[in-house]
């Protein structure tokens, strides 16, 4: 449980942020100068707001009105920074358990137990200079989890490796989200690394904070455009694995009594999975539609179509209870006489729907 | 000997001079640096001043802990000592600089008071800077000649340095042989110093995962 209101400078930035977030990951997205790092800063003790109340589990560790403001040493907040910040002088070994011989942080997470869920065994005697970027992070993590966090902050931990450094240290993360038992606050720029890995979106934009809530429900909303960058709009559908790869390689993916099939995907019935389908890789029919290659056709309802001038229009249909977001063009809305609660097939290609952004969901 | 009192202090005033900005910050650097401009000479007349037997200071020394300065051989390590301090607080400062207050700001996180993330991760890291300052230190304060003369005098078996022996052995007519001997034994001497300063420097540099750099 995490409760941040405060107002502060970030630079030339004038920052105010308000947002709570229950527990689980909390994913604070938003462009690059936005102020993430800043706001986390702050949480974390290392830059000190103007005013405000920071509190985490209904304890506040700032509030300017009581002038409480806890140092960064007793604010027990695990902190993963973008570059890994190692010890470089320490073992691997050495930087993960620092928090217990230098910080005499209680050992209540167990060692193994770290070093087994982020794949650091084979690690433990090297020195940081010898590690790949990937690893650095995955011991920076380790080192943060050891530290018997009340909450964990990961700001932007894959924003400086390459995209086969990122695919490695996912599926680190994925466990990591699930069985880390504390809240994470994960600070990214990237929609996919949310859209996969939280449950709860705050957005920062300019730094203001307009929004926050389930991640669905604000990937769904077609009013924050500007902050979330148009291009990557898209929605998010949780599912549940029932059919394993068929001899097409397609796997069947239950939505809530409607059926996906999506290739390549690697997982076991009954699997709880997220998927996150872009705006602009669903087209929308009046009829079902016969003679096409399209597998994925979704029944739905128009829920929405914003108001909007420009080429495009964003589309919100209501299928099986979640959200599925179309930008189509205006012209096709006013050709096809779309109106809200009009029933609809959505069209979706099937490529589109991207193996990497597999995720447990909430289950 | 003058090297263990000043290498301490030195640290401590060259991560003061690196990591805070206060008001009289230039005076205190300009303050530790005077020994290295002015002629030693100068330097080992204001020790005297200060710290002879009738200085506000060197009185002071007396009457409560009964030590004293002048004319023996703690007179001596004081006036290298001070000469020294300039050379040993500068690479140590530089390398308190080169370090990136982002891992100390990552040890605090971690839990560490900051005497801890200090003796932990800035010193540590600082150590190849220390080295370099120790032996230029240790260089300095063997050859120190002028303020140690000024100060201290030249007596024999009290606060005859190598450089005022060298210099008193030259001075007389059949010294050419102790002069010859003391020679050797300087560059013996620093020859050592030099070489195991080398090998603990490629060390250090090893610890820290310099392939990385």
């Amino acid at each position: 449980m995490l409760e941040v209101d405060v107002s502060g400078r970030a630079g030339e930035l004038a920052l105010k942020a308000q947002f709570s977030a229950s527990g689980g990951v909390t994913s604070l997205f938003g462009q690059s100068g936005a102020g993430k790092t800043t706001l986390t800063n702050m949480i974390a003790g290392l830059v000190r707001p103007d005013e405000g109340r920071i509190a985490i589990n209904g304890i506040p560790v700032f509030d300017s009105v009581s002038g409480i403001d806890l140092s960064v040493q007793s604010r027990r907040i695990g902190h993963v920074f973008q570059e890994a910040r190692l010890f470089p002088h320490l073992s691997v070994k050495a930087n993960l358990t620092y928090a217990r011989w230098a910080g005499r942080r209680p050992s209540t997470r167990s060692f193994e137990e770290v070093t087994g869920l982020l794949g650091l065994s084979g690690l433990l005697n090297r020195k940081p200079g010898t590690l790949s970027g990937g690893e650095k992070q995955r011991v920076a993590i380790g080192r943060a989890l050891l530290s018997d966090p009340q909450l964990l902050i990961m700001d932007e931990p894959l924003a400086n490796l390459d995209q086969a450094r990122r695919n490695d240290i996912l599926p680190y993360l994925d466990r990591l989200c699930n069985e880390a038992g504390i809240p994470i606050l994960y600070v990214s720029h990237s929609i996919e690394e949310v859209a996969r890995l939280s449950q709860t979106l705050v957005i920062l934009s300019g730094g203001q904070t307009p929004a926050y809530g389930p991640v669905a429900d604000m990937l769904a909303r077609t009013d924050l455009g500007r902050a979330t960058g148009r291009h990557e709009a898209g929605a998010l559908l949780e599912g549940r694995i029932t059919e394993e790869a068929d001899e097409w390689g397609l796997t069947t993916v239950d939505i809530g009594g409607v059926e996906l099939y999506i290739p390549d995907l690697d997982g076991a019935t009954g699997e709880a999975i997220r998927l996150r389908i872009r705006a602009r890789d669903v087209a929308v029919a009046l009829e079902p539609v016969s003679g096409l290659s399209i597998r994925n056709v979704l029944p739905g309802q128009i829920t929405s179509i914003s108001e909007e001038t420009g080429p495009y229009a964003e589309i919100l249909c209501s299928v099986a209870g979640q959200t599925v977001r179309a930008r189509i063009t205006r012209a096709s809305v006013a050709e096809l006489g779309l109106s809200e609660g009009k029933p609809v097939q959505l069209l979706i290609k099937s490529v589109a729907i991207d193996k990497r952004q597999r995720a447990p969901g909430r289950s | 000997m003058a090297l263990l009192v000043a290498l301490p202090a030195a640290i401590c005033v060259a991560y003061v001079l690196a990591r805070y900005r206060f008001p009289g910050h230039g005076a205190v650097n300009a303050l530790v640096h005077m020994p290295l401009v002015l002629p030693p000479v100068v330097t080992g007349y204001v020790l005297l001043l200060a710290f002879g037997r009738n200085g506000p200071i060197g009185s002071l020394l007396r009457e409560t802990f009964g030590i004293s300065f002048a004319f023996n051989w703690t007179g001596a390590a004081l006036a290298a000592g001070v000469m020294a301090f300039p050379l040993l607080v500068r690479p140590i400062r530089l390398s308190f600089e080169a370090i990136d207050p982002k891992l100390e700001e990552a040890a605090k996180s971690l839990g560490a008071r900051r005497i801890v993330v200090f003796l932990t991760v800035t010193l540590p890291l600082a150590l190849p800077g220390i080295l370099g300052g120790a032996i230029l230190g240790f260089a300095k304060a063997m050859g120190e000649f002028g303020a140690t003369i000024t100060f201290v005098s030249n007596i024999p078996g009290e606060t005859r340095t190598l450089a005022l022996a060298l210099y008193t052995a030259t001075q007389s007519p059949s010294g050419d042989v102790a002069a010859f001997r003391l020679t050797l034994i300087a560059a013996v001497i620093a020859f050592g110093a030099l070489i195991a300063s080398e090998l603990l420097a490629r060390r250090l540099r090893k610890q820290l995962g310099a392939e990385d750099a």
